[in-house]
């Protein structure tokens, strides 16, 4: 290993952090305030809408855990139905986190994908790729449960 | 032995320069709405003109762009010697599939956004050494094969940061004659990798405008110019921010192109058309160069053009694995 540090890479470092100042200085933020106002207001909105769907529900006498899969899965078609027509992605724009947190934002995920690669066909493109985006929030809400479900075994025992 | 035509560094000069006889771009319906749009020689009414997947579609604006072109001067495909030519797609697929069509000898090229320009120059030199006579350099990229290739699927509902640029549907073609009327190329300047660390993927322009400036400092070195003596300078792709970098740049460095420097990503759009940062792609500098530059070049308000096509050579593949975005920048010379 070298102890003395080569003075053409010392240099190019400081080249490197010179430049990154420049560009942090030219570079606009993102409107902070305005993206948090908007993502707050649509995934308001949705949470709202859901609610709303899930007090129906309920007060036509579904049951607690019924009226929750139901709203959930009416949520999910929503989203799909909405990025189908095109209006999910376009919401998406000025809505960010607030249109991909709620379970719409997973719909339209997974529909974008499906109808992205279906010109690749229903194996190798819709099969294989619908889970291209969402798949990590499946793969580490798999491994979030079982550690839950884990606790949960450990505690009651 | 040195080469002969070979000046400073990194530029050639080229003994007989090459005349750009004809030329031709096809754009999208967004760029076809921009402040360029009557400069075009066709705007697409939607972005699958035509055909099945935009893929297809890509490839047919290009290949209808190159058939365009020989058409200006009543040449058929089969009277080209050589096809120079890229786009950004994995494999060159929509080069691949045009040139199949066209069945004319062909070089395909990747240099990411760079492309016009290095197809330009391969062109040149092939065509000063003496190997071709008439050949067709063109680049073409399409705003949602790349989202796709790069991003995300089109209907995924994310927020772009204003630093992210719109990649730009368009194809520029040019006929490149050893004897003919019209702009001339004269020289180029072959632009080194240059990368300054840069990873945000949502900020080209940072990543590229250290390569740009780079080549166009080496190039007024190279020929021992100085900075006012072409009319226009004008970069790639670099967007604003990029564009407002590159200036940073060139006064550190001392080498502000006057009198006029400009970014044909910024040129593309209107503000109001959603492109945040400005276009991007191979097809932006390439039609911007195939449809107002040249037409300028034309009517004699531009004599003198440095054209700067900017690449990032990056893939999502060397970006998840936590590489920086290296950037190109080739200079091509275009007089009347």
């Amino acid at each position: 290993m070298l102890t003395t540090p080569d003075p053409a890479n010392q240099l190019k470092k400081i080249e490197i952090e010179d430049y990154e100042t420049l560009v942090q200085q030219v570079k606009p933020k993102p409107p902070l305030l305005k993206n948090s106002f908007w993502a707050f207001v649509v995934g308001g909105v949705i949470c709202m809408l859901a609610q709303a769907i899930q007090n129906y529900l309920l007060s036509k006498g579904a049951g607690k855990t019924d009226a929750a899969s139901w709203t959930s899965v009416i949520m999910i078609f929503l989203g799909a139905l909405l990025t189908g027509i095109g209006v999910y992605n376009e919401l998406g724009k000025i809505a960010g986190a607030g249109s991909i947190v709620p379970i719409t934002g997973f719909s339209n995920a997974i529909v974008a994908s499906a109808m992205e690669f279906k010109r690749e066909g229903y194996i190798f493109g819709v099969g294989a790729r619908i889970f291209s985006v969402a798949g990590p929030t499946l793969v580490f809400g798999f491994v979030i449960a079982v550690l839950i479900g884990a606790i949960k075994v450990f505690i009651s025992s | 032995m040195p080469g002969t035509k070979k000046k400073g560094a990194q530029t050639v000069v080229f003994d007989n320069p090459l005349v750009l006889t004809a030329w031709a771009s096809i754009v999208g319906p967004l760029e076809g709405g921009g402040p360029w749009g009557q400069d075009f020689d066709w705007i697409m009414e939607d972005y699958l003109f035509g055909e099945q997947t935009w893929e297809k579609g890509e490839s047919k604006m290009l290949r209808e762009t190159v058939k365009h072109a020989l058409n200006k001067r009543n040449l058929e495909p089969a009277d080209a010697e050589l096809f120079v030519a890229g786009d950004l797609l994995n494999q060159l697929v929509s080069t691949n599939f045009a040139a199949r069509e066209l069945s004319i000898p062909f070089l395909g090229l990747y240099g990411a956004c760079s492309t016009m320009a290095e197809s330009l120059i391969v062109s040149s030199m092939l065509m000063d050494g003496g190997f071709f006579d008439r050949t067709v350099a063109a680049a073409c990229s399409h705003h949602y094969t790349a989202e796709r290739q790069f991003r995300f699927p089109t209907e995924q509902g994310v927020q772009k940061p204003p630093s992210s640029q719109w990649t730009a549907t368009a194809a520029g073609a040019v006929l490149l004659e050893s004897v003919g009327v019209g702009p001339r190329i004269t020289a180029a300047t072959i632009g080194r990798v240059v990368d300054m660390g840069q990873k945000d993927i949502a900020d080209m322009g940072s990543a590229m405008a250290p390569a740009a400036v780079d080549t166009i400092k080496t190039h007024f070195k190279d020929m021992n110019l100085p900075t006012d003596y072409y009319d226009l300078v004008v970069t790639g792709d670099l967007g604003k921010i990029g564009m407002a970098i590159a200036q940073q740049l060139f006064i550190k460095d001392g080498v502000s192109p006057r009198p006029n420097y400009s970014d044909c990503g910024v040129l593309l759009f209107d503000d109001n058309q959603g492109a945040l940062s400005g276009g991007s792609g191979c097809g932006c500098s390439a039609c911007i160069l195939c449809g107002p530059l040249l037409k300028k070049m034309l009517a004699g308000d531009i004599k003198k053009l440095l054209f700067i096509a900017t690449g990032a050579l990056m893939s999502p593949l060397s970006s998840f694995q936590g590489e920086s975005i290296p950037g190109i920048a080739h200079a091509v010379v275009i007089e009347n």
